[in-house]
C-alpha cells in the first residue's frame, strides 16, 4: 500500500481495521479522540460508552466471545475503569483486547500528568509502547498476537506527542494475523472470579508474563543500535526520537515493550556502553526497575520528571545541564467562545458570589478571567460530591452559595450517582446542581454521548433524559431553561432554589455554538436514517463557510 | 536552503483557534511527502477550539526523528497571527524568517480566510519544494467551492515574497 501521512492515532485506527477489531469503544479523551471517529470513518464497528468503566467491560465481554476488541481513553479514564481493568489481567481474554491509554506528560490538555506505565506494573500487563506513527500501526497489529498468543489484555501506551504528531506509514495488512469467528465457550474457573478461582487465577497470570517476559527478550519490539561505546541510551516512546536527534552517535535500545521488561537484555546493553542513560518522559520508571535489577545504568535529574522531553532538554540531560531553563512564553489564552451559552450562567454566578465546585469540559474555562467562578476542579463528575461535602461543612451563609456545575456528557459519564448521594444524604441547606448542556462532547471536539440520542456515527439510537433521570432519582426541583434566551429567568430560579433548603437540579440547555449546525445536519440526517457526508479531515478549512 | 541531503528543513506555523493553522501545515506535510522526503509534523489542538494560540511544527528532510522544532531552529516562522510574534520568538533560528501579515495582508485577499494558503504561497518562494506540489496539496486540502478562492491567494502570497526577494528584502 502506499506511503501516507499519518497521526498516530490515525495509525492505531487502520491498523484496528487491519487486524479486524470487531469493536471499538471508549470515551472521548484528549489526545485519544480521534481513534474511535477514525476507526468508524474507515470502516470499523465503533461506539462511545457512557464512561471508560463501561467501555472497558464491553470490551472484555466482546473479547471473551472471541472478538478483537480495543477500547481507547485518556490516561485519567484509565482511573475510572481500573476496576475491571485489574480483574481482567486475571479472567484474561478469548479472542483479543487492547487497553489503549493516552497520556498527557506536560498537560496540554489534562488536570495531572499521571504515568500509566504504574499500571502495567499494578496490573500486571504487558504494555506495548509506540514512538512514531508507523510503529503505532507495526507495534498494534504485534500487541493483538502478544493478547491472542497469551490470552491476555495488552496495555497500549502513546502519549500526546504520539498521538498527535503525523509522521510517513507504509500499512502491511498481508501481515495481520488471521481472525477467528466468535464464539462462546464456557469456562467458569477463568472467568468468573469468586477467590477459590482467582488464585489460581493469579498464578496463571504470573506464569503468562513470565513467559512473555522471556520472549520479550528477542522480540522486534525491543531494538538495539549499536553506536559509540562510550554512550548508550534506553529509551521508550517519544524519547527515542528526540534522543536520536540530540545523540546520533550514541547506541541506543528502544523499548516498544516496556512490561516486561526485557532484562538480560537491558543488562547486555548496560555492560557494552561506558555511559548508559536511561532517558524517559515522566517518572523514573524503568530508570528504577534497572536500578533494582542491578543494572548499573544512570537516570535524568529530578526536574526533567515534570512537563515533555524535546531534543532540547535531551540534550541537558545529556550534558548534565541543571541550569534554569527558559520559560516559554504563553501566547492568547483560550476562553469561552463569544457566543457560548455558559456566559450568562457564569455573569450570574459571580454577580451572586457563589462558591463554584466545578468539573472537567470546556466550561472549565469559567475558571479564568473574567469570571473566575470555578473554585474546585479535580475529576470528571467531581462537582456533585464535592459540592455536597462543601455544603455538609461550610457554615450556613457559605453553604447556601455553593454550586455544583456540571456539562451534559460528564453528567453522564459520572454524574448520576453523585445525583444518588445527593438525595440519600442531603445537605441540611439543600443543595443546587446546574447542569450545563450543550448538547455534545464540546471540550474534545463535538462527540456524541448518550443524552444527545445519537451513536458515535451520529445515527439516531436511544437517547436519556438528564431530567427524566433527576426527577426519577427524587430530586424534588427539576427546571429545564435556556439561560442564554432568558437570562432574568436565569437569574431569579437560581435566587429561589439557593434561598430554598431543598435540593435542585436546573438543566441550562441550549446548542455548542460550535456544534448547533452540525447537530441540526445530524438530527436531518438521523431522522432520515440516512448517514451524512463528512468533509474530509479532522479540521475545518480555513476558507470553508459552512 | 535545501530540503534534500542531511538537512531537515524546520517550519512553524502559529495563529489564533480558527484561522487554519492546522491546515496550512497538514498542506505543506503532504507537499513534502509527495516530493519523497521524509517529513514529520507536531502540534497541541486540545484548546484550538477555543480562540487560543495554535502552533504547528513541520519538518522534514531525507530523515526526521523528533517530530518538534527545538528551540532557535524553525528556519520559518509563518504566522497568522501578529499579536503572537513573542509568544513564538523561541523558535526561530538566529537567521529565521518570519513570514506574516506585513507581507500578506488579509485585507488584500479575496477572502481573509485564506490568509493560511496565502502565507503558504510565500513560504513556498523560499522552499526547495516545488510549489506544485504544495498548490496540489492544497486543492485536495479542501473542498472544490474554495479552490479558486485559494488558488488566487497562493498566487497573491507568491507574488508578494517574490516582489520582497527582487527588492533585495
Amino acid at each position: 500500500m502506499n506511503r501516507q501521512l499519518l497521526s498516530g492515532d490515525e495509525a492505531v485506527a487502520l491498523a484496528a481495521l487491519h487486524a479486524g477489531v470487531s469493536l471499538g469503544t471508549g470515551y472521548p479523551g484528549t489526545p485519544s479522540t480521534e481513534i474511535l471517529e477514525t476507526f468508524f470513518r474507515l470502516g470499523g464497528r465503533a461506539q462511545w460508552a457512557p464512561n471508560e468503566k463501561v467501555a472497558m467491560e464491553v470490551a472484555l465481554g466482546a473479547a471473551f466471545a472471541g472478538g478483537r476488541a480495543l477500547v481507547t481513553m485518556k490516561h485519567v479514564g484509565l482511573n475510572v475503569a481500573a476496576d475491571p481493568l485489574f480483574t481482567a489481567a486475571y479472567t484474561g481474554v478469548s479472542g483479543a483486547m487492547i487497553v489503549l491509554t493516552a497520556d498527557d506528560p506536560g498537560m496540554s490538555s489534562s488536570q495531572n500528568e499521571q504515568d500509566n506505565r504504574r499500571y502495567a506494573v499494578a496490573a500486571g500487563l504487558p504494555m506495548v509502547e509506540p514512538s512514531d506513527s508507523q510503529e503505532a500501526y507495526d507495534f498494534f497489529l504485534r500487541a493483538i498476537e502478544i493478547s491472542e498468543r497469551w490470552g491476555i489484555p495488552v496495555l497500549y501506551r502513546m502519549t500526546t506527542r504520539v498521538c498527535h504528531s503525523k509522521s510517513i506509514v507504509a500499512p502491511h495488512p498481508e501481515t495481520a494475523p488471521a481472525t477467528r469467528a466468535p464464539h462462546f465457550e464456557h469456562d467458569l474457573p477463568d472467568r468468573v472470579m469468586i477467590p477459590a478461582y482467582a488464585r489460581p487465577a493469579h498464578l496463571r497470570l504470573r506464569a503468562k508474563l513470565a513467559e512473555i517476559a522471556v520472549w520479550g527478550e528477542t522480540c522486534d519490539l525491543n531494538r538495539q543500535v549499536l553506536g559509540s561505546r562510550a554512550l548508550g541510551i534506553v529509551a521508550s516512546g517519544i524519547s527515542c526520537q528526540h534522543a536520536a536527534e540530540a545523540a546520533p552517535e550514541a547506541s541506543m535500545l528502544t523499548l516498544g515493550l516496556t512490561y516486561p521488561l526485557p532484562m538480560e537484555l537491558l543488562r547486555g546493553f548496560a555492560a557494552s556502553v561506558e555511559r548508559c542513560l536511561v532517558l524517559e518522559e515522566g517518572d523514573p520508571v524503568l530508570a528504577d526497575a534497572l536500578l533494582a535489577a542491578g543494572i548499573p545504568v544512570e537516570a535524568k535529574a529530578d526536574v526533567f520528571r515534570f512537563g515533555e522531553l524535546d531534543v532540547a532538554r535531551v540534550r541537558r540531560i545529556l550534558a548534565h545541564d541543571l541550569s534554569p531553563e527558559a520559560k516559554a512564553l504563553s501566547g492568547k489564552a483560550p476562553e469561552l467562545c463569544p457566543a457560548c451559552p455558559y456566559h450568562t450562567v457564569y455573569n450570574t454566578l459571580r454577580k451572586h458570589d457563589c462558591i463554584g465546585s466545578g468539573d472537567i469540559g470546556c466550561y472549565s474555562l469559567g475558571v479564568l478571567p473574567p469570571y473566575q467562578v470555578m473554585d474546585t476542579l479535580v475529576d470528571m463528575g467531581a462537582s456533585i460530591g464535592v459540592g455536597l461535602g462543601l455544603r455538609h461543612t461550610l457554615p450556613p451563609d457559605q453553604a447556601r452559595r455553593v454550586v455544583s456545575i456540571i456539562g451534559d456528557s460528564t453528567f453522564i459519564h459520572s454524574g448520576i450517582t453523585g445525583l444518588v448521594e445527593m438525595i440519600y444524604n442531603p445537605p441540611p441547606t439543600g443543595h443546587v446542581v446546574i447542569v450545563l448542556d450543550n448538547g455534545t462532547t464540546a471540550m474534545t471536539g463535538q462527540q456524541e454521548h448518550p443524552a444527545t440520542g445519537r451513536t458515535l456515527e451520529h445515527t439516531r439510537t436511544g437517547q436519556v433524559s438528564i431530567e427524566a433521570v433527576a426527577r426519577a432519582l427524587g430530586i424534588p426541583s427539576v427546571t429545564v431553561l435556556d439561560p442564554h434566551d432568558d437570562p432574568d429567568g436565569f437569574e431569579r430560579l437560581l435566587l429561589e432554589r439557593l434561598a430554598a433548603s431543598e435540593l435542585s437540579v436546573i438543566v441550562a440547555r441550549r446548542p455548542c455554538v460550535l456544534a448547533a449546525a452540525d447537530i441540526r445536519r445530524w438530527e436531518l440526517h438521523a431522522t432520515a436514517r440516512v448517514l451524512p457526508q463528512l468533509p474530509d479531515g479532522a479540521c475545518e478549512p480555513a476558507g470553508a463557510a459552512r | 536552503m535545501s530540503a534534500t541531503g542531511a538537512r531537515v528543513t524546520n517550519v512553524v506555523m502559529a495563529g489564533l483557534g480558527g484561522q487554519g493553522v492546522i491546515t496550512a501545515s497538514d498542506i505543506l506535510a503532504e507537499a513534502a511527502l509527495h516530493a519523497g522526503l521524509d517529513v514529520k509534523k507536531a502540534e497541541i489542538h486540545g484548546m484550538s477550539q477555543r480562540g487560543g494560540l495554535v502552533s504547528s511544527d513541520v519538518r522534514f528532510g531525507e530523515r526526521v526523528f523528533s517530530p518538534m522544532v527545538p528551540p532557535g531552529e524553525a528556519d520559518y516562522l509563518l504566522l497568522l497571527a501578529p499579536t503572537e510574534l513573542d509568544a513564538m520568538a523561541w523558535c526561530l533560528r538566529p537567521d529565521g524568517v518570519v513570514i506574516g501579515t506585513d507581507l500578506v495582508s488579509p485585507d488584500h485577499l479575496p477572502n481573509k480566510r485564506s490568509l493560511n494558503v496565502a502565507l503558504l504561497g510565500a513560504l513556498s518562494v523560499h522552499l526547495d519544494l516545488p510549489p506544485e506540489l504544495i498548490r496540489e496539496a492544497m486543492l485536495a486540502a479542501l473542498p472544490e467551492k474554495l479552490h479558486a478562492t485559494n488558488e488566487h491567494a497562493f498566487e497573491i502570497g507568491r507574488e508578494a515574497a517574490l516582489a520582497r526577494r527582487a527588492a533585495g528584502g
